[in-house]
């Protein structure tokens, strides 16, 4: 079967970041450079119009992911490819740049306090000369907070006029203002309320049906990973433990990670229960464990998984970095009550 | 003082915030209770007066805003007149506060050891020596490994569950009757919220503390609580026991609040969404608060404000409920 041009793919995207002290303080210490490896060889494709989103704790590596995505970071190593062109090479950047675009977690750092909403949802426009006359770029902009459900009028306001939701629809009109085909979400709701989470996830749900739009989602509520998503990718300690179909992965995890984590989140429905804790807490991504990272706090750690990284291998309709699943011990590990549930 | 009676009591509280352009309402009219070992969970937006509401309990209302009417009792003794000193005794002998940041509430140039220790001998007739041992205990209780030695660590010594863990021993080693938990968990990780919710849980069930739980994450309080108050517009809109509220509230907008959450066991094509958005305090609207966002909202909703009255499982202040018009 010959397969459609993926609109983004990661091929093994590394991203260190140098942490080491200052030299002089490393030479009256006798040590070496420091690395942090925050992204440490991710791999995925996002077929055209569809959503994968990647879930994990602090420190996974996700966000880091989001701005190698869209070039905020260079890669150290691997590739960013969009629309099957490598970002690094491309020579058109502006080009590319037009055709992806970024959504932030806080919609009160993202928007400048000091300019009119019109002229914040313009900005692209302008930079792209996209629009040759001003009333050309007026009617863009009235047509853009329309379409996020905010009024033409609102255009004249500034940002601190807007509670969080509206601010979240304002960045999404200076997403969408260039008319772009990939969005990259970084925890586009975890600031906002849940009443008003759910209204901005049924926009971005519209949109992405209208405009036919690519979402590289980043997350780290599996509630809200589940009602957006085709794929999820699940993130420890700068790799993937599991990359599979949403659906599948929420009716059989496989990774013991995504076990835990799945165990770990409070419901609606735990009313007197007692959620089972993952033990302990994420290691250092300056001194990751060797071998497998997930293994001091996994139940099925053996002595290959403290030596040997466990690579992506297939597992069903899934890719999952574990040697019990390899090894077919993964039934040790009770599935969690949620996939329990649906089972 | 009965033994019997409530721990906490927050009677027809009013929280003002004097400005130039007039006085603005933050808390107007609330009224509960907390019995000793029951977790009140609190829920709502931001700005609908949750930590505002612990605020005013522990005393640390920030100026200009100040209680304009109502009263606060703590076993029975009246705490919302008392002079500054008189309250800092109360807060952290008799009332604990955990907040959000786990970095505002520890001073970074101590050890926890010492502030868990200072704390202690201010609060305990207690010797600084025995103060210590019991310092190392309650890290022990909090999960923190190796205690004996971390005591002398500083706060930036810590991760962040680990910090969060040693201001909730801080909040607990007096041994206070009532915790003020104002989002707690919030910034924590999932795996890490589960254990210090199982901790917090714990301490309620054997030392029989009550605690006020501030959050935004409704499935905490569906695991932690026992009672839910749901807080719109700085008012109480439905207050009952967590099964009715998360399950089947009664006041429109805690039955929407509810139908926002994203399910985890299932995907939905669309999210139940409440349209709009809550008002600000300048502006809030003559009647009931909710009613230009209410589907059922009818005539009455549009000039009178309901009180909270019997709605069967759960109080809920709306007017679907007024049983008088119904007979009437």
């Amino acid at each position: 079967m010959a397969e459609a041009t993926p609109m983004f793919e990661a091929r093994g995207l590394v991203r260190h970041f140098d942490v080491s002290r200052p030299l002089l303080q490393r030479l009256l210490a006798r040590e070496g450079r420091r690395t942090l490896r925050a992204v440490d060889g991710v791999s995925f494709a996002i077929p055209k119009g569809t959503t994968l989103s990647l879930v994990g704790e602090s420190g996974c590596g996700k966000s880091t992911v989001a701005r190698l995505a869209v070039g905020l970071y260079a890669p150290s190593a691997g590739s960013v490819l969009f629309d099957g062109r490598d970002l690094a090479e491309a020579r058109g950047r502006a080009d590319q740049r037009r055709r992806m675009q970024m959504i932030f977690q806080d919609p009160y750092a993202s928007l400048n306090p000091r300019w009119r909403v019109a002229d914040i949802i313009a900005e692209p426009l302008r930079a792209f000369g996209l629009v040759s006359s001003r009333g050309e770029r007026e009617s863009r902009v009235a047509e853009l907070l329309t379409q996020v459900g905010l009024s033409p009028l609102d255009g004249q306001k500034f940002p601190h006029e807007f509670s969080g939701g509206q601010r979240q629809r304002i960045s999404i009109a200076r997403a969408l203002s260039s008319k772009p085909e990939f969005l990259v979400c970084d925890e586009p709701t975890s600031a906002l309320d849940v009443s008003v989470q759910a209204q901005i996830l049924n926009l971005m749900k519209e949109l992405q049906q209208r405009f036919g739009l690519t979402y590289l989602f980043i997350s780290h509520n599996l509630a809200v990973v589940r009602q957006v998503s085709d794929r999820v990718g699940v993130m420890y300690l700068g790799r993937l433990a599991e990359l599979a179909p949403a659906e599948s992965l929420f009716r059989r995890p496989r990774h013991p990670y995504t076990r835990a984590l799945m165990e770990a989140i409070p419901d609606l429905e735990m009313t007197g229960r007692e959620r089972i804790p993952v033990g302990g807490e994420v290691p250092s991504p300056i001194t990751p464990p060797p071998g497998c990272a997930f293994h001091p706090r996994c139940p099925l750690a053996q002595e290959r998984c403290r030596r040997e990284r466990p690579e992506m291998k297939p597992a069903g309709d899934a890719l999952v970095a574990c040697h019990a699943v390899e090894e077919g011990r993964d039934d040790a590990m009770p599935m969690p009550r949620l996939a329990r549930d649906a089972a | 003082m009965s033994n019997a009676g409530p721990l906490l009591e927050v009677r027809n509280l009013r929280v003002e915030f004097p400005t130039r352009r007039g006085t603005l309402v933050a808390l107007d009219d609330v009224s509960f209770d907390i019995a000793p070992g029951e977790v009140l969970g609190v829920v709502g937006e931001s700005g609908a007066g949750k930590s505002m509401t612990g605020a005013a309990i522990i005393g640390l209302l920030e100026p200009p805003g100040r209680i304009a009417r109502g009263e606060i009792r703590l076993a029975g003794r009246r705490i919302d007149n008392l002079r500054y000193e008189e309250m800092r005794r109360i807060r952290g002998r008799e009332i604990g506060a955990i907040f959000q940041d786990p970095l505002t509430t520890l001073n970074p140039l101590y050890t926890v050891g010492r502030q868990l220790i200072e704390t202690m001998t201010t609060h305990l007739p207690i010797t600084p020596a025995e103060a210590r041992r019991r310092a190392i205990g309650w890290l022990e209780m909090v999960g923190i490994p190796a205690a004996a030695q971390r005591i002398d660590s500083y706060p930036h010594e810590f991760s962040g569950g680990m910090r969060q863990r040693v201001v909730i021993a801080l909040a607990l080693c007096a041994e206070p009757r009532l915790i003020v938990a104002d989002e707690p968990t919030t910034a924590l990780d999932v795996s890490i919220q589960a254990q210090v919710i199982a901790l917090l849980k714990r301490l309620a069930r054997e030392k029989g503390t009550a605690m006020m739980l501030v959050t935004h994450d409704m499935g905490v309080i569906a695991e932690t609580a026992d009672r839910v108050a749901v807080m719109y517009a700085g008012r109480i809109v439905e207050i009952g026991p967590v099964r009715d509220v998360v399950k089947r509230a009664n006041h429109p907008y805690s039955a929407g609040l509810m139908a926002s959450i994203p399910p985890l066991d299932r995907r939905v094509e669309r999210l139940a969404q409440i349209d709009g958005a809550m008002p600000r305090l300048s502006a809030i609207p003559p009647g009931c608060a909710y009613n230009p966002r209410c589907p059922q909202a009818f005539d009455k909703c549009r000039s009178l404000r309901p009180e909270l009255m019997d709605a069967g499982t759960t109080r809920a202040a709306c007017w679907l409920y007024d049983t008088e018009a119904a007979r009437g």
